[in-house]
Parts: structure tokens; sequence; C-alpha cells
């Protein structure tokens, strides 16, 4: 009897376990009807005119990249490479690439092809964004000068391999796999009007683009890994207003939509929205940064006393509706170099008092904040933190500025105070790298920080080969950074989408949620675009 | 009337330079540049030798003056120049917007013509009476009615609650796509000419010729047809021109969120990245949209009132 009662037991669970495995299991066939979110239309056809995620968010699908973002384990992996060698010294990538790549008109992928997709990001009468990815091989930067007119250090071993050499110890990974640096076919993408209808080594082929309305594509049946992609169709339509996005997620006619903080809240409170929502921390740090050249900020206790004196936690409650995370130092929760017990710090006006007295400013003092009207780093947080900063006796005075001004502000130096959100990953080394004192400021050191035994720090741990070794010396960078305070350290960007209940495969990406790698995405049966 | 029509087209050559001009210098006067929009989104860091390339690769270091004077050299030429952005010549850019952008133009006017002007002529027929103060609540709320919010009420209640249209998009020549945005676009024109026809046939209904025509036993048929009517659309006429003309650039906010593929969308994106030459084709496409059609409707007033005499 209880044998038999072991039996049925075993056979319903392996019933269930059937029925759930077949429920996972990826279908094939329907339509993506995917969303853009940051403007009203895609820039170009060409993936290495612009440097805008609106256009990485269709690169995705129609191109493949050297390497690609693995989104579950937080690391670049090759793509179109099957394999790669590195030398000794860390500078020298030898790839084999893969045999079954195919270009959309069923064309073999060559080295070559490499080659002269890099060699065009770098030409330096066209200045295309991805030049500052590219830059970082041997020779580059004297193709952008005009002073050759080729990469030296790409080297052609034959049809299916090739060796770079980069200008400094990295990995590539986390530089070349953005749609920036896309691999093109070299003969096919000189031909006049190929970008009409471009073609790539992504899991999707080109089908039309409607300016300003949608991008189509179809399955490329040839893609490099078996059975992918699962749709055949992908749609992506630019949909810059979050309320217009809103109202076609609700009337399903698309799958994914990014959130705002507003609709956050009001989608979490929906028992069946609420049930479609991805969350990820992306590597955006939200921080004002201040100008050491006022007087007052070249005090790290007047830095300090600012992080003091903000409560932080109340703000990203109150006003950025839990959208985001507490910032502790500049690297986010998603970096590997992330210190989980590392406190933030905390809301204490007394200590911040304190630190003022000591720093020669017991009456406080007046800066200027320059700041956009964005709703979750911009004027709103500024002003939520004016009558905080009051209380410890130091005046804020608002300097507003257009969201497409800012960077020429910052780099101009021009400011005693900015409130931006900058991205500080994925790579943590160079994220950490930008508070170097050999960054300038138009680069990345947007507060010229400047402290030799942070520097020292970065040395070593750019030219340390143990990777646990490195971490550990980023972690200690990371932890001076807080201690340093070049920043206020407001908050690390919750990304969140929104997704419909028949679409599968979606992936956490910290470095972009909206970037997808669209193979991965399979609809059900209960997709209105199933067929 | 061919004389007059050549001589109003280049009477629109120094407003189009004018509005050029004005373009240039607001760019000139406003801070940042394409360059440093690119940084915007705080993950291109862009250093100071490539702002640099970028300035000189589109001119931007070149002194207001000569830049100003290249340009008016292109549009002798019809060349707008090559936008910042996609580095595609601006002349196909808008190619590539112009017919939607008119098509809702055109579905807008249509829908404020065929429900406005009736609505105020039958308000004035009979003033004061129920029909006239619902119409009139009805214009003043369409002329006061934010179009953005008006749009997501649209959307919410025809796409949303009743699913009739989709919410967004150009469709395959679907021409549901159409019907929500022109609404949207289509309701401030449209209580502007039902007030402006009301406002019209009252006025006219009161004039001593068609006094006459009554007390010569004129039909109230024909006394409509041929002297209210008639005198009345020619004020019409003026007001559905100006508000046809600048229809266009209204359309910039309702493409945007209706993802409508027009001109709208287009200026909106490149006013964000200081992307000059695109910007600045746009809004010489608006205005040249408004003067040609306001030229339109000035032959149009002559043959409706053969007392309008153009010389």
């Amino acid at each position: 009897m209880l044998k038999k009662l072991a039996f049925t037991t075993a056979l319903t669970f392996a019933a269930a376990f059937t029925l759930q495995a077949q429920a996972q299991e990826p279908r094939r066939g329907g339509t993506i009807r995917f969303t853009a979110p940051y403007g009203a239309s895609f820039v170009s056809n060409d993936s290495h005119v612009s440097n805008q995620i609106q256009d990485e968010i269709y690169g995705y699908a129609l191109h493949g990249m050297l390497y690609k973002w693995d989104a579950k384990n937080g690391k670049p992996v090759l793509d179109i490479a099957e394999s790669v060698q590195v030398s000794a010294d860390g500078k020298t990538y030898t790839y084999k690439l893969r045999d079954n790549a195919l270009f959309h008109n069923g064309r073999k992928l060559t080295s070559d092809d490499v080659i002269w997709s890099y060699t065009r990001i770098m030409d330096g009468s066209k200045n295309y964004p991805g030049a500052r990815y590219v830059a970082r091989i041997v020779g580059a930067t004297e193709v952008q000068k005009g002073q050759a007119k080729e990469i030296s250090g790409l080297k052609k071993i034959d049809d299916s391999s090739f060796s770079m050499t980069l200008t400094d110890k990295a990995n590539p990974g986390y530089f070349l796999f953005q749609a920036q640096t896309a691999i093109l076919p070299a003969k096919e993408a000189q031909a006049a009007g190929f970008f009409d209808k471009p073609i790539g080594l992504g899991p999707f082929k080109f089908v039309e683009h409607v300016p300003g309305s949608r991008m189509a594509f179809e399955r490329w049946d040839k893609y490099y890994l078996a059975g992918k992609p699962y749709a055949d169709k992908l749609v992506i339509s630019p949909m810059g207003e979050a309320a217009a996005r809103d109202v076609a997620f609700r009337n399903k006619e698309v799958d994914v939509s990014i959130l705002g903080s507003t609709q956050y809240v009001a989608y979490k409170a929906d028992p069946n929205l609420s049930k479609g929502i991805l969350e990820v921390a992306e590597v955006f740090t939200r921080n004002m940064g201040m100008n050491p050249t006022f007087k007052p900020f070249s005090d790290k206790r007047v830095r300090q006393a600012i992080n003091y004196a903000i409560d932080s936690d109340l703000i990203i409650k109150r006003l950025v509706r839990d959208k985001a995370y507490r910032a502790a130092s500049w690297l986010p929760l998603s970096s590997p170099a992330f210190d989980k017990d590392a406190k933030p710090y905390a809301f204490d006006p007394e200590k911040a008092k304190k630190l003022l007295v000591e720093a020669g400013y017991p009456d406080g003092f007046e800066f200027e904040w320059t700041a956009t009207p964005n709703e979750s780093w911009g004027v709103p947080i500024v002003e939520a933190t004016i009558p905080m900063l009051a209380k410890v006796g130091i005046k804020v005075k608002v300097k507003p500025v257009e969201t497409s001004a800012l960077g020429g502000v910052v780099v101009g130096g021009d400011f005693q105070a900015y409130i931006w959100s900058n991205t500080s990953g994925p790579d943590s080394l160079t994220a950490l790298k930008c508070f170097h004192s050999s960054t300038p400021r138009s680069s990345c050191n947007y507060t010229t920080f400047k402290n030799p035994a942070y520097d020292k720090l970065i040395d070593d741990a750019s030219n340390e080969a143990d990777p646990a070794k490195q971490l550990d010396l980023l972690k200690k960078a990371n932890a001076m950074l807080q201690e340093e305070a070049p920043v206020w350290f407001f908050n690390y960007n919750k990304a969140v989408m929104a997704y419909q209940p028949w679409l599968h495969g979606l992936q956490p990406n910290s470095t972009e949620l909206a970037l997808q790698r669209y193979e991965e995405l399979w609809v059900d049966t209960t997709s209105p675009a199933a067929k | 009337m061919l004389p007059y029509v050549f001589r109003r087209l280049l009477q629109a050559i120094p407003i189009l330079l004018a509005v050029a001009a004005l373009i240039f210098v607001l760019f000139s006067v406003i801070p940042g540049n394409f360059a440093t929009s690119q940084m915007a989104d705080g993950r291109s860091n862009i250093d100071a030798a490539t702002i640099e390339r970028m300035n000189q690769q589109f001119g931007l270091n070149d002194p207001l003056p000569l830049r100003f004077a290249k340009y008016v050299g292109g549009l002798a030429t019809f060349d707008l120049g090559d936008s910042f952005r996609t580095r595609q010549p601006v002349t196909t850019l808008i190619g590539e917007r112009l017919w939607p952008s008119l098509q809702l133009a055109l579905a807008a006017m249509a829908f404020a013509i065929v429900i406005g002007v009736p609505l105020g002529f039958f308000a004035a027929l009979k003033p004061g009476s129920w029909v006239d103060m619902l119409s009139m609540v009805f214009a003043v709320s369409g002329l006061s009615l934010p179009m953005f919010w008006l749009g997501l009420l649209l959307m919410y209640a025809f796409a949303l609650t009743l699913n009739w249209f989709p919410s967004f998009g150009y469709g395959d020549g679907d021409p549901r796509y159409i019907v929500l945005p022109a609404i949207a676009l289509g309701v401030s024109p449209l209580a502007l000419l039902a007030r402006t026809a009301r406002a019209a046939v009252l006025e006219i209904m009161h004039a001593d010729f068609v006094r006459t025509a009554r007390a010569k036993g004129a039909s109230a048929y024909r006394v409509m047809r041929w002297h209210v009517a008639r005198n009345a659309l020619v004020i019409v006429l003026t007001t559905l021109g100006l508000q046809f003309g600048s229809v266009l650039g209204q359309a910039v906010v309702v493409e945007k969120l209706f993802a409508w593929p027009g001109l709208g969308s287009l200026l909106v994106d490149s006013v964000t990245w200081r992307d000059i030459p695109a910007v600045q084709g746009c809004i010489l496409t608006i205005v040249l949209f408004f003067l040609v059609v306001n030229i339109a409707v000035d032959v149009l007033c002559a043959v409706v009132d053969p007392r309008i005499k153009y010389s």
C-alpha cells in the first residue's frame, strides 16, 4: 500500500515537473513588440553614428559585436568570436571567429570585416562615438588623426582569426560590446544605399524603418546560436512619452515598458501589473559633484558635512518613490567591487555642523548648484535638500540648465556644484579611474579629484594580474572615495521594466535594462501577437 | 491673380531668412551644443579633443555670420545642410517626415471643418438656445484643453477603455491609427472655427443687405445660402487659413504623444540634441507651409467673394 502511495506521489510530482518544464520551454514564433523609451525616434540605420541607448536598442537585434553582455553573470562574454587567447602582458588578444557567424546576406564573417569596422569607427572626419572605445587599440588614434590608414594594433592572421593589441592592460569585453562597435560587412557596407536596408550579424534581419514610428525585423534563420532567436518578428517602437507608453502597455499593444517613478508606484500597487515587473540596479550613480576650486569644497570635512546633512533615504522614499538604491560610495550594487558591508553616510545634521565648525565655516556658506529639470536627479531633488542644508547653515542657490547643456557646463568647469547621473560601471576599474588625478575633467574626473594614495591604489589595481587581489584593491579605492567624498553619494538607479505575462526570457541587464538580447526572448500563445 | 501669388511668394523669402537668422542667433545664445549634448545621458564621456573635432567637423567654430552666410548659400540651392545627428541631408529627413505630418494636418483640419463650421452656423441660427450654449461650451473647452492632456484622455477613453482605436503608431495604411491624433490636433481649430462661424453669421444676419433680402421676400433658405453663408465664409476661410497653417507646428506635441512619424517628433529630438540644421529645416518647412496655405486661402477668398481684388 505504502509502495503504491509512494509511486503515485512520485508520478504526480513527475507529471507536474514535466508540465512546468513544458510551460518554460521557449516557444518559436510570434512577434515581440518592444519599446525604445529614450526619444521620439531612432537616430540612424547606421549604428556607428549614434551613441544613444535608443539606437543600441535596435542595434542588439541587428548586429553582432565582438563581445556581448552576459546580464545574468554580470560580465562580458564573446559574441562573434568563439575563443580568445590573452598574452602574458594582458595587452594582446587573439581571437578565433565563429565559423557559423553569417551576415544577413548569407556571407561568412571574416577578420577583414572586424578590422574594417573598427577602422571605419576611427575615421577622424566622421567622429563616430564608438571611437572612444576603439581608441584603446594600439594605432587607432593615429588613424583618427589621419597619420595612418590602418590600425597597427589589429593584425589579420587568417580569414577567421586576428589579434588585437591594446594601449593598456584592460579587458576589451567591457568596451567592445556596444552596438556603436558593431561589426559591419566590409564590402557591402561601402556600397551606396547600404544603410537604407542594413545587414548585420545579429539575431534579426532588418525589414523596415518608419522614422519616428517603428523599426521592424524578422528572424535570421542562420543565426549562429542554433534554434535562436525564437520569435518570428520583432517590432521596436520609439515611445519617448511615459504616459503614452503606459496606455499602450495597459492596452496590450506593447510587450514591455520602462517605468518612471510615478508609474512604478502605480504598477506595484496593481495586483495584475505588479506580477510583471523586472527591477535591476543599473550602473549609474546619482551624485552632486563639488568643484574644489570653490574654496569650501576643497575641504574634505565640508564635503563630508554635506553627505551627513542630507537625508538621502527620505528623498529616495518620498521623491524618487523607492525607485533607487541608496548609494554608499561610487561603485553600484551590481559591481563586483561593491562592498556589501559598507554603510552609507548617516543622516546626522549635528555631525555635519561639527565638521563645518572644524573646517572654519561655523556660520555655513552659500553655493550655486547647477541642476537640470530631471525628476530623479535634477531640480526637484535639489529643492528637497535646500531645507536640510539650511539647517546646518548652508544656503543653496539653484542654477537651472537644460539637460543637453549640463555636460558642457561640467566639462567646462563652470560650476560650484552639479547634480548628475553618471555611469559607474560595468567595469569597476574604468569607473574608479575617473577619480585618478591623471584623468582630466573633460574625460570624467569632473570634480578634478586628486589624492596620491587613491592614485596608487588605482595604479596597483591596473597592474595587478590576480583578479582577487585587483578586486580587493578596487574595494579599498571605493572605500577611500567614500571617505574623501568628492561628491554627495545620492543613489544608484533602480531601473524598472514592466512586461506582459506572455513575454519570457528577459534579462536583468545592469548596464541598461532596456537593452535585451532579443535571441533569448520568446512569447507564449497568450500574446495578442503570438501568430 | 498670378502676379499677386508670385509677389506673395517673393515676400516669403525675407520671412524665411529672418526665421533662419533667428534660429541661428538663438542656438548661439543658449548653452550647450551638439558635441556636449552627447554627454546628457551621463554615460558618454567625451573628451575635449573630441568636442573640438566635432565642433570643427560641423563648422561650429566658425564665426556666426560666416555660418549663416554658408547656410543661406545652401538655401539658394535648396540644400538645408546635413543633420549633425544622423549625418544625412536634412532634405532627406524632412522628405521622410513631411507626408505623415501633412496627413495628420489634413485629417485634423477635415475634422475641424466638418464639425466646427456647421456647429457655428447652427449655433448662430438660434442664439441663446441650448444648441448655441452647448456648442459654445464645447468650443471654449476645446480652446482651453491642453493638447497633451486631451490626447491622453482620448487614449484612455477610445484605446484603453473602448478599444476602438490603437493608442499609438502609424500603422500600415490602416486609417484607425490617424483618428485619435487627428481629433487631439483638430479640437482646438474646431473650437475656433465654430466660434468664428457663429460670430460671422450673427453679424451678417443683422446686416442691411440681409434685411433688404428678407424684405424683398427671399426665402429663409435663399437668404442663408446666398447672402449670409457666402459672406460669412470669407471670414471663416481667413481663420481656417491661419489655423491650417499653424496646425503643422502644433502637431509637435501630438506627434510625440502618439508616436506619429511626422516633422514634430523630428523637431523635438533635434532641439534636444542641438541639431541646428535639422531644427532649421523643420522650422523653415513649417513656416513655408504656413505662408503657402495663407496665400492659397487669400486666393480662395477672392473666388468666394468676387468683390475682393488683388492687385
